[in-house]
């Protein structure tokens, strides 16, 4: 009997690791390298001054194409920037004003507009889908928002799609307006690389070679997608610990009441 | 059993009116319990906690819930992001339906292993199986709400399933989704449904525990109860016992919560609904693998391999048929399994088949997530023909060969001779 529970549950353990295995194996493309970031693991943290460097590159490189939506310029002060910055960073985007006193959007149809508020969401850099894909190729600039909970590699996807440019091996076909990349699904994307050395100018002084701008704004994507990840395990810590203590009084508890029995 | 005497004038003037206390009493206090259950007798009791935890987390998540095609999606990250607390309820919320399942299997394979479902326990196994086919159509609703790209193509591929209905399977499909593909009255009407199907567990939970207390909890031993000595009080026994495990279970729940609450989940429901784009692979939840495996077994016309009948069965009706069979085939069990002797212990063959059926059902689990080609589909095939001729060959002949081990005498007896309360008899 006990032999037997014990070779079903490793049977049953190895199937199961079998079928995650290679769920994450199907797609196409190269699996991306497993890097280290900090805020991996139960007491993982977002690096401050990275995710700044992150919102940087995103503002001055991705944001030209890419959306933000579920983002609001308040959020950013959870990465480290000051009120009084968030409102600078607001302002400096121009919102659609809403209705004036008249009840009008549009003035001679354009777009009322006013400056940004820190509870307004960050602007989208199209006004709509076809907008973006005539300024793509025909290709859809995804929103980033959720890109990093969106693929089953995470984190790791972004860093490796943005370093993953190369030169098409000989033979490859390659299609008009691609370009080759390592670990894009079918190895061929519409998005020009975007970061080249230098491409920003960190006010830390961090050098911007294409590695750490890639690294840096894609812990900042990884804070977008999941802005609730450090409160999540700072409570988490505390519940388990209170769940142990508690269960193992349970536990006590229950073996005094059952020595009674036999 | 003697009815109790209330002392508090407050108590006794309710209970004379409307004996609550009396209830309460007989059927969670005093209530015997056979004294050698074993720790897979907690698994009922989670299943029940966990029923009040989603019912509890998804009311609030409901609060803040839009179902619209427009707005769901961003309404789900509104809860993720700005309600106060929001994530924790979601995450508990969509890993409480996978500790629901994970608890709903346990059960049911400790159910298999000691032949609770035989007489005169039949009935509560068959609702039992209702109650699992609430659930499945709970979570399967339940998860349409997000309308990311697997709500929405997970929900397309189901509700197809029913256009293999004869004649009007087509009407049935334009009926269900209010339109003429899964849009935004499917959406509605399927938060309608997930606020209820709850509430209907909820009742069918109470049938099943009224059905419990009529003949009480079978055991590890699968013997009948014979006196007082064989029997403990619910209460403290069980209560203990229930909250330890309980305690246990919250651990691995909490730890998934807090620490990989999206491990069980499809990451590309992260990206909104999107009926232009087709996903690469359309998988449901790790919960529904072993049917979407059988589903996806059947060859075109394999019912009529030989072409002999005038009809064409294909792939998809036949496959449909056998995931529902798969499913109800499991209220017909207790008259499938004709062995008199309830609990695998004594029975040396069922025994090992037990254990091959199990494994036999995690493959299917592991088949149903991958694209049913090749060395898949044939594994696929395979195990599915096992599933069934276990349930139907299996099942019905073996007693007719199988040696049985001796029943004890008593519960009592065999405990004493074991020296061990609480742990199952070993052979
Ligand atoms: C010139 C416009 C443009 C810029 C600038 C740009 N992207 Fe893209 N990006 C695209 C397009 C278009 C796609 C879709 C590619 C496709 O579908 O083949 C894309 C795709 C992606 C993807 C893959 C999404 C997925 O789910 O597979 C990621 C990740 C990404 N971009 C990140 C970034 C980041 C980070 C930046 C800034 C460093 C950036 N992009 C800058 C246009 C751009
Ligand atoms: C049998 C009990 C229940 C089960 C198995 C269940 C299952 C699920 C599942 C699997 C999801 C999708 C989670 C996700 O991926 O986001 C979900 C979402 C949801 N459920 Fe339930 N549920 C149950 C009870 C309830 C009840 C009683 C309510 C309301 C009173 C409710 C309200 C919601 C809401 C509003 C959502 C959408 C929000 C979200 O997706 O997180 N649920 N449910």
């Amino acid at each position: 009997m006990k032999k037997q529970t014990f070779i079903a549950w490793i049977t049953a353990g190895l199937l199961l690791a079998f079928s995650f295995n290679s769920a994450l194996a199907a797609g196409g493309a190269t699996p991306p390298p497993k890097l280290k970031w900090s805020f991996h693991g139960p007491f993982g943290t977002f690096d401050r001054a990275q995710m700044k460097r992150g919102w940087q590159v995103y503002k001055e490189v991705c944001a030209g194409c890419h959306s933000l939506h579920q983002i609001y310029y308040r959020n950013l002060q959870d990465i480290g920037f000051s009120a009084g910055e968030v409102k600078k960073i607001a302002a400096e985007d121009e919102v659609a004003a809403g209705p004036n006193e008249d009840g009008e959007t549009h003035d001679g149809g354009e777009l009322l507009v006013r400056p940004g508020k820190p509870f307004d969401k960050l602007i989208k850099p199209f006004a709509n889908d076809a907008a973006a894909r005539a300024a793509n190729n025909g290709a859809l600039p995804p929103d980033l928002s959720l890109t990093s909970k969106a693929h089953a590699t995470g984190v790791d996807y972004i860093a490796a799609v943005l370093t993953g440019y190369k030169d098409p091996p000989s033979g490859f076909k390659m299609n008009e307006g691609m370009a080759y990349n390592t670990y894009f699904a079918g190895n061929q994307i519409a998005m020009p690389a975007p970061l080249s050395a230098d491409a920003v100018e960190y006010a830390d002084g961090t050098k911007a070679t294409v590695e750490q701008m890639a690294l840096d704004v894609s812990t900042f994507l990884a804070w977008a997608a999941e802005p609730e990840m450090e409160e999540r395990k700072r409570l988490g810590i505390k519940v388990i610990l209170f769940l142990i203590v508690l269960t193992a009084l349970l536990y006590a508890l229950k073996r005094r009441i059952w020595a009674k029995v036999h | 059993m003697a009815t109790p005497t209330w002392n508090n004038p407050v108590i006794k003037w309710v209970d004379d009116r409307l004996p609550i206390f009396t209830f309460v009493q007989h059927s969670a206090i005093d209530y015997p319990t056979p004294k050698n259950l074993n720790y897979w007798w907690n698994f009922g009791s989670l299943a029940g906690v966990i029923l009040v935890i989603m019912i509890a987390t998804g009311i609030f998540l409901s609060f803040n819930y839009t179902a619209h095609v427009d707005m769901a999606f961003d309404s789900v990250e509104r809860i993720m992001r700005d309600v106060n607390y929001g994530w924790m309820f979601r995450y508990i919320h969509m890993n409480g339906g996978t500790m629901f399942f994970l608890i709903i299997y346990i059960h049911i394979f400790r159910g298999m292993y000691y032949g609770s479902y035989k007489a005169p326990r039949e009935l509560l196994w068959i609702i039992g199986v209702f109650i699992f086919l609430a659930m499945m159509a709970t979570a399967f609703v339940g998860y349409v709400l997000p309308w990311g790209q697997m709500s929405f193509w997970g929900a397309t591929v189901i509700t197809n399933l029913f256009s293999v209905i004869p004649f009007v399977g087509n009407d049935i499909v334009t009926w269900l989704w209010g339109g003429f593909s899964v849009d935004n009255p499917t959406l509605n009407r399927f938060f309608s449904l997930h606020y209820l199907l709850p509430f209907i567990i909820f009742a069918l939970v109470f049938l099943h525990l009224w059905a419990l207390h009529t003949h009480k909890s079978n055991n590890p031993l699968g013997i009948e109860v014979k006196g007082d000595q064989d029997e403990l009080p619910f209460h403290p026994y069980y209560t203990i016992k229930d909250l330890y495990g309980l305690g246990v279970f919250m651990i691995f729940f909490m730890g998934v919560t807090f620490f990989a609450p999206n491990f069980f989940g499809e990451p590309e429901n992260y990206l909104p609904a999107n009926p232009m784009v087709t996903p690469a692979a359309i998988v449901p939840e790790w919960y529904f693998l072993p049917y979407y495996a059988i589903l996806r077994a059947t060859p075109d016309n394999f019912v009529d391999a030989w072409g002999i009948l005038p009809v064409i069965i294909d792939a998809k009706t036949s496959g449909v048929i056998l995931m529902f069979a798969s499913i109800l085939l499991l209220c017909l069990l207790p008259w499938l399994d004709r062995s008199k002797v309830r609990s695998a212990t004594f029975r040396p063959i069922y025994k090992q088949l037990y254990w091959i059926f199990l494994a036999d059902c995690l493959v299917l689990g592991w088949i149903g997530a991958n694209p049913p080609e090749g060395m898949m589909l044939l594994i696929g095939r395979i195990a599915t023909f096992w599933y069934f001729f276990h349930l139907l060959i299996l099942l019905p002949l073996v007693p007719y060969w199988e040696k049985t081990k001796e029943l004890p005498e008593s519960i009592s007896a065999a405990v004493t001779a074991n020296g061990e309360g609480s742990k199952e008899t070993s052979s």
